[in-house]
C-alpha cells in the first residue's frame, strides 16, 4: 500500500456511540459541549483530510442504526469494506446490550478479513467518564480481553484499544496515536526531535501536524511530570483558534514568539513545531536559525 | 444597598446597568469582567440585589447592575444620589422580544437621569441580535432609535443625546459597544488617541488597540476607522497569549527559582508576543501599564519584517513611558499599584 497515500478509515459503531461526536471535536473544532446539536448520522459520511502533505485521510462515519448496519454487511459490502487502512470501532461502555456490539464487531472483523485482511484496527471504549474512577481501568481491561479474543479469531491478532471520553484529553490522546500509526517514519521524528531538543537547549518540543493540529511527537514522552497533563490537547485547541482568526486577515500563521521563550514555527509545509526554551535570555534571531536550520530533517 | 459604597467611588467613572427584566444584563456582567462562557449564561439566575463590578484599567470603573423589575422612582429609594454619582447609564433592550415597554421605561429613566444630572452619557444597547437577520437588525435598530425619539420629544426632552449600539454576547459587539463605552468616561482619551496615532504613523502599523487584559474591552485605539474583524483578530490574540503563557508558566517559575534562589529576584517580564502571518503581516502584542496591552498589527508592504520590528519596538517603548507619565499627573493622589 506504499503507493497508495489515501487511507480509509472506517468509524463504526453501534447508533449513539459517539462516533460522530468524535469526528466533530478532532476534526471540525468542535466542543464538547457543541456536540449535543449533532444529529444522527444517515448512512455514511464521507470527510476527507489532507494530513501530513501527501496522505488523505477519508473518513467513512458510518451511521450505526441497526437499519444502515444490516444494509453494510449484507449489500454494501465490498463497497465499505474494500481497501481500508484502519477500521475504527466504538464501543459504548454504557450500552446494554454489550453482547450484540460485540457481535457487530465481529461481523465488521469478518468482512475485513475478506476484503482488506492488513487492516489495523482501533476500538475505543467511548463515553468512560460515565464510569466510576475506580472501576474505568477494571472495565478496560475486562472489555479488551474480550474483544482481543474475539478479533485474534478473525486473523487480526494485534488489537490497539483506548479509554476514551469527549470530556478529557483521552479522546485526542488516542486520536494522535491512531493517526501517527498510519505515518511510516515516526521514529526518524521521534530521533531527530530529541535531537533537536539537546540542539536547542529546550524545555520541551512538540510536534504537531499543521491542518489538524493532532501531536505527531513530544520530545518529553517520559519525563514531562511537572507539566500540565492536558497540554497537548490545550495546545492544539488554542493555536487552531488562532488558526481560524487568522483567516480574517486573510492569511495563515506562519511563526509566533512569546517573550522569546515560547516559539512556535513551521517545520515543513505540513508540520508546526512547538518550542519552549530553559532559557528566556537566548538570542532570538539564533533560535530562529536553529529552527531554520532543523527544517530539512524534517520534510 | 449601601450609599456609602457610591461615595466612596469618587469619580465618576462608574456606569449603571438598567434594562426591564430578563433582558441580558447579568450575562453582559458575566461574560465581559469573568470570561464566562456565553452558553453557561443561559442558567443565570434572576438578580435581585444591584451589584457591583469593580473594573480597573486605566481608569477605576465600576459597573453597576440594578435589577429589573427595581422601581427607580419609589421615594425609599436613593436614586437622586445614585444617578449623580453616575457617569453612564447602559439601558438594555432585549430585541426579541417586545420592546414597547423598555422603550416607554427607558423614557422616564431618562427624564429622571437628565434632570438631576444633565452631563450623563445615555447609551442603550440593542441586545440579543444574535437571532436576527441583518435586514431585521437595521430595521429594529430604526425602529427603536425612533420611537425612543418620539417618546423624549413627548417629554420635552429633545436635545438628549442617546447613543445606541448592536450587542450580542455570542460575538464581540458586546465588547465593542462597552468600549466606546468606557472610552467616554476616560478624560485622558484624545491624548491617548493622539499618542497612538502618532505610534501608528512612525513604525508601520496598521491599527493599534490598548486594550484591558482581562476583559479585553479596549480602552483607546489610533483614529483610523476601527474594523470589527481587526478587532476580534486583536482581542482573539491576547486570548491566545496569556493562554499558551499560563501554560508553561508555573514550570518557567520553578526554573527560574533554581537558578536565581541566590540572586536577586528578577522582576517579572513583561508579556510579549509577536507573532508573523504568511503574507507578511505581523501582530503584536506588548504589555503597558496598569494591565493594559497594546496590540498592534503591522504590515511591513514590503520592508523588511525584522527592522520593521525594532522600530516598532522602540517607538512603543516611547509610547510606554508616555503613558507612565500621563497615569502620574492624572491622578492627584495615585493608589501606587504597579
Amino acid at each position: 500500500m506504499s503507493t497508495n497515500n489515501r487511507k480509509k478509515l472506517l468509524l463504526m459503531g453501534r447508533s449513539g456511540s459517539g462516533k460522530s461526536s468524535m469526528r466533530s471535536i478532532i476534526f471540525s473544532n468542535y466542543s464538547a459541549f457543541d456536540t449535543r446539536r449533532l444529529g444522527a448520522t444517515i448512512d455514511v459520511e464521507h470527510s476527507h483530510r489532507r494530513f501530513l502533505g501527501n496522505m488523505t485521510l477519508n473518513l467513512w462515519d458510518c451511521g450505526g442504526q441497526d437499519v444502515f448496519m444490516e444494509n453494510y454487511f449484507t449489500k454494501q459490502k465490498d463497497h465499505i469494506f474494500q481497501m481500508v487502512q484502519v477500521l475504527i470501532h466504538v464501543f459504548d461502555v454504557e450500552s446494554q446490550e454489550v453482547m450484540k456490539d460485540i457481535e457487530i464487531f465481529t461481523r465488521a472483523l469478518k468482512q475485513l478479513k475478506n476484503y482488506s485482511p492488513d487492516a489495523k484496527i482501533f476500538v475505543l471504549l467511548h463515553k468512560m467518564d460515565l464510569v466510576q474512577l475506580d472501576k474505568r481501568e477494571e472495565l478496560f481491561q475486562l472489555m479488551m480481553k474480550k474483544l482481543q479474543e474475539t478479533s485474534s479469531e478473525y486473523g487480526f491478532p494485534e488489537l490497539v484499544g483506548f479509554p476514551t471520553s469527549i470530556w478529557d484529553e483521552s479522546l485526542y490522546k488516542a486520536w494522535s496515536q491512531i493517526v501517527c500509526s498510519l505515518i511510516p517514519n515516526m521514529a526518524i521524528y521521534q530521533a531527530n526531535l530529541k535531537e533537536l531538543q539537546s540542539v536547542m537547549d529546550a524545555c520541551e518540543i512538540i510536534l504537531f501536524e499543521r491542518s489538524t493540529f493532532l501531536v505527531i511527537s513530544s520530545s518529553n514522552a517520559t519525563n514531562g511530570e511537572s507539566l500540565d497533563p492536558k497540554r497537548f490537547e490545550k495546545i492544539s485547541n488554542i493555536m487552531k483558534n488562532f488558526k481560524q482568526s487568522c483567516t480574517k486577515l486573510k492569511s495563515g500563521f506562519k511563526t509566533l514568539v512569546i517573550n522569546d521563550n515560547i516559539y512556535v514555527s513551521e517545520l515543513s509545509s505540513n508540520m508546526v513545531c512547538f518550542i519552549v526554551l530553559n532559557n528566556s535570555d537566548d538570542c532570538q534571531q539564533m533560535v530562529l536559525e536553529n529552527i531554520k536550520k532543523a527544517k530539512q530533517f524534517f520534510q | 444597598m449601601s450609599t456609602g459604597k457610591i461615595e466612596n467611588a469618587e469619580s465618576k467613572a462608574m456606569i449603571l446597568l438598567l434594562g426591564l427584566r430578563r433582558g441580558g444584563k447579568s450575562s453582559i456582567c458575566k461574560v465581559l469582567f469573568h470570561n464566562m462562557q456565553p452558553l453557561d449564561t443561559l442558567y443565570l439566575e434572576s438578580t435581585s440585589n444591584p451589584t457591583m463590578e469593580h473594573f480597573s484599567t486605566l481608569i477605576d470603573l465600576a459597573v453597576m447592575e440594578l435589577p429589573g423589575q427595581l422601581n427607580y422612582f419609589e421615594p425609599s429609594y436613593d436614586s437622586e444620589r445614585l444617578f449623580k454619582s453616575v457617569g453612564g447609564l447602559v439601558y438594555v433592550i432585549d430585541s426579541q422580544d417586545e420592546y414597547m415597554n423598555a422603550i416607554t421605561n427607558l423614557a422616564m429613566i431618562i427624564e429622571y437621569a437628565y434632570k438631576v444630572n444633565p452631563n450623563i452619557n445615555i447609551e442603550v444597547l440593542i441586545h440579543k441580535v444574535d437571532g436576527l437577520s441583518e435586514d431585521f437588525k437595521v430595521d429594529a435598530q430604526r425602529d427603536i432609535m425612533q420611537r425612543t425619539g418620539e417618546e423624549l420629544l413627548e417629554l420635552g426632552l429633545d436635545g438628549v443625546q442617546v447613543s445606541f449600539y448592536l450587542t450580542s454576547i455570542f460575538d464581540h459587539s458586546i465588547y465593542e459597544a462597552f468600549s466606546r463605552i468606557v472610552q467616554k468616561l476616560i478624560p485622558e482619551l484624545s491624548y491617548l488617541e493622539n499618542m497612538l496615532d502618532n505610534l501608528i504613523q512612525h513604525s508601520k502599523i496598521e491599527k493599534a488597540f490598548l486594550f484591558d487584559i482581562n476583559s479585553k474591552i479596549y480602552v483607546s485605539t489610533d483614529s483610523s476607522p476601527v474594523d470589527i474583524q481587526m478587532y476580534e483578530v486583536c482581542a482573539e490574540f491576547v486570548d491566545v497569549t496569556i493562554d499558551l503563557f499560563d501554560l508553561y508558566k508555573d514550570s518557567q517559575q520553578n526554573e527560574q527559582k533554581d537558578k536565581n534562589s541566590k540572586a536577586v529576584h528578577n522582576r517579572p517580564r513583561e508579556l510579549k508576543n509577536v507573532s508573523q502571518l504568511g503574507n507578511d503581516v505581523i501582530i503584536y502584542l506588548k504589555q503597558m501599564i496598569r494591565g493594559l496591552a497594546l496590540v498592534a498589527v503591522i504590515r511591513p508592504n514590503g520592508a523588511d519584517p525584522e527592522s520593521c520590528l525594532t522600530v516598532a519596538d522602540y517607538n512603543v517603548d516611547i509610547l510606554k513611558k508616555g503613558l507612565e507619565e500621563i497615569w502620574a499627573n492624572a491622578r492627584i493622589h495615585p493608589k501606587e499599584s504597579s
